[in-house]
């Protein structure tokens, strides 16, 4: 193979790629290829959020006024229920290391695959059985005990809560899955000289990310196994009238679901370093601090799920331990914000769909972290606790962080998906009413939550309505910027312009593969580079990508661009 | 739109809001301050406010700036800059500690002077059920609202009929979760009079969202007395729990000090047990429950396992007559003055499951 | 070995890739360190899993001893033993496979996987033996729980013919089932020519013998022992000298019980009366025992070495859920560990394992000594209570 060749292999747009080596609902079904399962697993998650996302329209129109009968209260606890337990079982636990990771990990490592191709595709067909089931429970007796489970109350009642929990028992174990795959393929399947301080951050997230999956899920399996044994046949672990605690239930639960939040925003993170990086053309600041900080956050994280049970009527000791350790959870994940901002700062910053979602989600996220702090606090967490508080809380972290960096990731990855461009000013739109009417739709609810109004509330009293209407019409403008940005997404990968390897500057390893790259990744010796290595880059006009310097042909090499220190 | 701007600016900006001006609080951002502890709680929060915008703004107000005087131009690139900085990371990871350390700190202060409940607070029993409130006061008196009086503190001893609740009066900025199986405390002072909302915060059903009833702070008892709407009691709890404590009790358990089977019960409800494996319980109502229930979980120090379990024989209703019974004789009551009143229950139906709260209207003889 | 393999790439011209490694990894020395990694990691899970029924048994031991106390009774330590040491004796067997495919002797692999199997089967089986006699008992999961303190007597003809717990004969139909199918199965098979899955059937069938073994072990074990005091393999609990003829749910009775009893009164933390004829039936009964020859159906024998129901606290019902959750989880995973077991044997008659590869192996070798190690924990904790 002729040098040109071999470039235009590396940097090239591929019309012969990972989306058309084999054809045939067979070949899609029973794939070991880790980019079509982060596909199948991206189209999977996002009908998730999109049914969760009706749910959720659904409720906040039915909260317009403050008795509105537009559901019976039954339906209504349904609603909220489902939407939960679809959200976060199905949606969000999944959405960045299964849709995004599955497809960037490898590549960025510089590997053909993960380590267990097959473990990868159960793993998906877990995800395809488990949300089966929840789905199962919609349609039967659907679930009306939130997504949280508490008992006695999901003991109790004839809602299908054994379907549901199965479940999430099923999806915790495709997460499973999923973190025993990554952490392997960190371990031994990095690029030979690929040092751990030489990973791209994202890949630091992701590894933090899988070793909470492997610790926590468990938890939430027997717990869950637990619960449906409980409603079978009756042990009594968790049923006060068998003699069982029902706080101990929520012990149980929150000892993985704490963990899993993390699960949710590590890779999040991982994302927006990544964005910040590439798009302000400059290396991340503080890269040992960022990598370390996403460990801390998956250790700390397990040490605090107490802080959901502050009004339990759990002991006064560990309610103030739970209380000390919950803030100080809060460190690694501001010294990552200002190690982004300080990446910023003389940079050159393009403002394109990307990085418009990671500056959103700086801003969503700190709004979403700093009110972590009012409910950390115990005499003020008494008053907000099970409050609208901690529902603009979790959503601000949740939407305005997960959702949002997902979003940014996946429009700075679409064109390597599919070698082909998203319209960016419909991008940056899409972004702008995502932003608005998310601020719109939670931020109320923060001081709804202040003045006293409950949670899983399907009637309230009239002084609440104001902060209901603003709140239900930004969940609309919120969902038409979701729409938007899938259709234009949609809309790029079948008729976008074709691009190549590398448009925006990236320099880890998967922008050194064809877009979209085929079916081995790299069909040439992958060279490593550091990946944060901007200056190393160059504009290769016959290519029409930005390649490492060595590549270009020699004659063409401008000057190098001094060192950074 | 402006006028919601003004109506902002005018009242309600949650920084130590001038207390002449607004004794009950911020209206805006804050329910109103009715009871001991809400104006710490309140202060924390916009403490905690405050801080959050100053580093909000400045970590918007960077990122912005930042983004317009650094963005593209074409030809320019980045410019070189160090990639780390280990005294800066240092400085931002530790000078925010110090203010979570406060924060922590101020939050676990006021959560532990809420917790500190004086001997003297008067008790009133709360059984949450789906999805209705009882409040069962001292003298036995029930209402489906919860009557208190200015300045008089307040211990909630609540249970549930069913499954998990919560009860939350915002205006307290009070919240404790009622768990089935077992009694939690709450503690209330309230200091200002009004009508406040008393919702239940955790998720129970249906009707959660219905189970909303009102707490009112009357200015004193009399008033208390008058304008709540009562559910007589026919008797005092105390003289139903003293028939129970014959029936089930008297034999093992003396109540003029003497040492039977059992220890004696007269003078025990508050005070420090010793335990056969040298720990020490408080008796208080959980320790009581237990007893009931489950005897053999704790035996007294030089006693033997012998006590019989009550489950499935005494009630919810029974357990706290009892409970009170004891409160009775602990305060120097004779128990003598039980006697024979009109409306007696028969303490062989009791047990049977069925509910025996009086019927309203009858004339309780106290 | 994958599905839907895609054509080979012809222009992959970087080293050539061993029989048995899988395309994406770079060396036979990468994949073995991927494998070990990922069970490692997998087993990790396995414990934490296990982690919530260790959890609950923990806190219900020390707030409740008196439970376990009074519950263990029904435990028989025998069986437990010789399920401790059949288990022991299978991850030796194991552990010598695991070696024998590191020099690549896939008949000793076989063999060695095989007795593996019989052994886990066996384990089984005597598991199937003391389910059957508690749930003669009445003992169940809390909510099923209708201890009598007698024996249900067999109602089902086999079962009778046999002399053993209609629970027993349900619990071996399936077994039954598939042993006679293995053996018919490996027959044709090699009348079909196809000797190394008529191998394969066989030793499926000899591993469905195992858990006859155990069972039938098990069974004239318990018979033995009926008689003598060791039946609960410990003396019986001590009870009120004035539990003979003790009424229940009688409050005035009760406190001249209590009364007498107060001289009779002997050792600590002993079980003590609690009326539970109500509680039976009080407490949420999730499904009647539709199965002949439980509730009174046929004579009663009266065990006089079993404690008698009105002794046993309410609360004992959930030590016998946590021992329910944590031996069925453990033998569900027994179950999962003789499939892959299985799926080594196959590939050892195949001949698959040699010194450059052997990591299956090994990897459910380590899988097979998680679930020994588990029993090591679970047996004193749950049998061995004094």
């Amino acid at each position: 193979m002729s040098t040109a060749e071999i470039r235009q292999k590396m940097f090239g747009h591929a019309d012969k790629n990972y989306l058309n080596h084999s054809k045939g609902f067979a070949s899609w079904a029973l794939t070991l290829d880790h980019k079509r399962i982060g596909i199948m697993y991206l189209i999977g998650v996002t009908s998730a959020l999109l049914l969760a996302g009706v749910f959720a329209l659904v409720l906040r129109t039915h909260l317009w006024v403050s008795d509105s009968g537009m559901l019976s209260d039954a339906m209504y606890n349904q609603m909220f229920t489902l939407h939960g337990a679809i959200m976060v079982f199905a949606f969000i636990i999944p959405s960045i290391p299964a849709a995004l990771g599955n497809f960037v990990l490898p590549m960025m490592l510089g590997a053909k695959d993960v380590a267990f191709p097959r473990l990868n595709l159960a793993s998906f067909y877990l995800w395809v059985c488990g949300t089966g089931f929840l789905l199962v429970a919609l349609a039967t007796s659907g679930l009306d005990t939130g997504w949280t489970f508490y008992t006695p109350y999901s003991i109790r009642t004839q809602t299908s809560v054994v379907y549901a929990t199965f479940g999430a028992f099923v999806l915790g174990f495709s997460s499973i899955f999923t973190g025993i795959n990554f952490l392997v393929t960190v371990n031994t399947m990095r690029h030979p000289q690929m040092g751990w301080f030489r990973m791209p951050l994202f890949l630091w997230s992701l590894y933090a990310t899988a070793i909470i999956q492997i610790l926590a899920t468990p938890v939430l399996g027997i717990t869950l196994l637990l619960l449906i044994m409980e409603k079978l046949i009756g042990v009594g672990i968790f049923d006060p009238a068998l003699g069982g605690d029902p706080v101990l239930f929520q012990h149980f639960f929150w000892f993985y679901s704490h963990p899993a939040v993390y699960v949710m925003i590590l890779p999040a993170m991982g994302i927006i370093s990544e964005l910040i990086a590439v798009y302000s053309q400059k290396k991340i600041f503080g890269y040992t601090f960022i990598a370390f900080s996403s460990v801390a956050i998956a250790l700390l994280g397990f040490l605090v799920w107490g802080h959901h049970l502050f009004t339990s009527g759990q002991s006064h000791v560990v309610t103030l331990i739970f209380s000390a350790i919950t803030f100080s959870v809060a460190i690694p994940s501001a010294v990552k914000v200002f190690n982004w901002l300080a990446t910023l700062y003389k940079g050159s910053i393009l403002l394109c769909t990307p990085m418009c979602y990671a500056l959103s989600f700086i801003f969503l996220f700190g709004i979403g972290g700093l009110t972590g702090l009012f409910l950390g606090a115990l005499s003020t967490d008494i008053h907000l606790h099970d409050t609208y508080f901690v529902v603009a809380h979790f959503h601000f972290v949740m939407v305005g962080g997960t959702l949002t960096a997902m979003l940014g990731g996946v429009f700075h990855w679409w064109p390597k998906m599919f070698g082909r461009m998203y319209n960016d000013l419909l991008g940056r739109v899409g972004c702008f009413l995502v932003f608005s009417g998310f601020n719109l739709t939670f931020f109320p609810q923060f001081v709804m939550g202040a003045r006293g109004m409950p949670r899983r509330y399907a009637s309230y009293d009239p002084e609440f309505v104001i902060f209901h209407q603003w709140s239900t019409v930004g969940a609309f403008v919120l969902g038409a910027g979701i729409v938007l940005s899938v259709v234009v997404l949609v809309y790029a990968a079948l008729y976008g312009r074709k691009v190549t390897g590398n448009p925006f500057s990236g320099a880890s390893l998967e922008w050194q593969t064809s877009s979209p790259p085929s079916f081995h990744n790299f069909d040439h010796p992958v060279v490593m580079h550091d990946p944060y290595d901007f200056g190393d880059m160059v504009y290769d006009e016959t290519l029409d990508s930005w390649v490492h310097r060595e590549f270009i042909e020699p004659d063409r090499r401008p000057e190098p661009v001094p060192a950074h220190h | 739109m402006m006028n919601f701007v003004n109506l902002l600016i005018a009242q309600q900006i949650p920084m130590f809001p001038d207390a002449e001006k607004h004794p009950e609080g911020a209206p805006f951002w804050f329910p109103p301050r009715a009871a001991a502890f809400a104006g710490d709680v309140d202060f924390l929060y916009s403490a905690i406010f405050w801080i959050c915008t100053v580093f909000f703004i400045g970590i918007v107000g960077a990122m912005c700036y930042l983004c317009v005087k650094y963005r593209r131009r074409p030809g320019v690139g980045p410019q070189p800059s160090p990639s780390h900085n280990t005294v800066l990371e240092l400085a931002w990871s530790i000078l925010p500690s110090i203010l979570l350390v406060w924060m922590f700190w101020e939050g676990a202060r006021g959560y532990y002077e809420t917790q500190q409940i004086p001997d003297d607070a008067e008790k009133i029993v709360v059984t949450a059920s789906q999805f209705s409130w009882e409040f069962t006061y001292p003298d036995g008196d029930k209402s489906t609202e919860l009557h208190l009086v200015e300045g008089r503190p307040v211990r909630l001893v609540m249970e549930s009929r069913d499954v998990l609740h919560s009860m939350y009066v915002a205006a307290f900025r009070q919240k404790k979760d009622i768990v089935p199986g077992r009694y939690t405390d709450l503690y209330f002072l309230p200091t200002r009079v009004g009508k406040y909302r008393l919702a239940c915060a955790e998720y129970c059903g249906e009707g959660h969202s219905r189970m909303r009833t009102l707490c009112q702070v009357h200015p004193d008892d009399q008033t208390r007395k008058d304008k709540t709407i009562w559910i007589k009691a026919k008797y005092m709890p105390w003289k139903n729990g003293a028939r129970t404590f014959n029936m089930n009790c008297a034999g093992c358990h003396g109540i003029k000090d003497d040492t039977k089977t059992g220890p004696p019960l007269n003078q025990k409800w508050g005070e420090m047990e010793t335990l056969t494996d040298g720990t020490q319980v408080k008796v208080d109502e959980t320790y009581v429950r237990e007893s009931l229930l489950t005897p053999d979980a704790k035996i007294v120090a030089n006693f033997s396992n012998q006590m019989l379990s009550f489950k499935g024989k005494l009630n919810d209703q029974d357990i706290l007559e009892l409970i009170a019974f004891l409160e009775y004789l602990k305060s120097g009551g004779d128990p003598a003055a039980a006697g024979e009143v009109e409306g007696y229950v028969d303490p062989a139906a009791v047990g049977s499951g069925e509910a025996t709260t009086p019927v309203a209207g009858a004339e309780p003889a106290k | 070995m994958a599905v839907a393999e895609p054509a080979h790439d012809t222009d992959h011209d970087h080293h050539e890739h061993g029989e048995f490694i899988a395309h994406h990894f770079d060396s036979a020395e990468q994949q073995y360190d991927s494998g070990k990694l990922g069970i490692w990691v997998f087993l990790v899970t396995e414990v934490l899993f296990f982690s919530g029924l260790f959890v609950a048994y923990t806190l219900w031991r020390s707030h409740h001893p008196e439970i376990f106390t009074q519950a263990h009774v029904f435990l028989d330590k025998v069986l437990g033993g010789i399920n401790t040491v059949v288990l022991l004796f299978s991850s030796l067997t194991m552990a010598w496979g695991v070696r024998a495919a590191q020099m690549g002797r896939n008949r000793v692999v076989a063999q060695m996987t095989l007795i593996t199997m019989v052994c886990a089967a066996m384990f089984l089986g005597i598991k199937a033996v003391e389910y059957s006699h508690k749930w003669d008992l009445g003992i169940k999961p809390a909510s099923l729980w209708h201890y009598t303190g007698e024996h249900t007597a067999a109602v089902g003809p086999l079962a009778v013919s046999l002399g053993i717990s209609d629970w027993l004969v349900t619990l071996s139909i399936i077994p039954a089932i598939l042993l006679i199918a293995f053996v018919v199965v490996s027959v044709v098979l090699r009348l079909m020519d196809k000797p190394v899955w008529s191998t394969f059937s066989a030793g499926l069938a000899i591993t469905v013998g195992g858990y006859f073994l155990g069972a039938v072990g098990g069974q004239l074990y318990m018979q033995a022992s009926e008689g003598s005091s060791s039946h609960a393999s410990r003396a019986p609990v001590v009870l009120h000298a004035s539990s003979a003829g003790y009424q229940e749910q009688d409050h005035v009775a009760g406190q001249e019980k209590a009364v007498d009893s107060h001289a009779a009164d002997a050792k600590a933390g002993e079980a003590h009366p609690d009326g539970n004829a109500a509680d039976e039936h009080a407490s949420n009964d999730h499904g009647t025992d539709a199965h002949a020859g439980d509730s009174g159906h046929g004579a009663h024998a009266v065990d006089p070495h079993l404690p008698r129901k009105e002794d046993l606290d309410q609360d004992v019902r959930i030590f016998f859920s946590i021992y329910y959750c944590m031996t069925g989880l453990h033998a569900f995973h027994i179950l999962g560990g003789i499939a892959f077991l299985a799926w080594i044997f196959y590939r050892s008659l195949v001949g698959h394992w040699r010194p450059d590869y052997f990591g299956p192996v090994d990897y459910v070798g380590l899988y097979w000594h998680l679930v020994d190690l588990i029993w090591i924990y679970l047996f004193p904790m749950l049998y061995l209570i004094d």
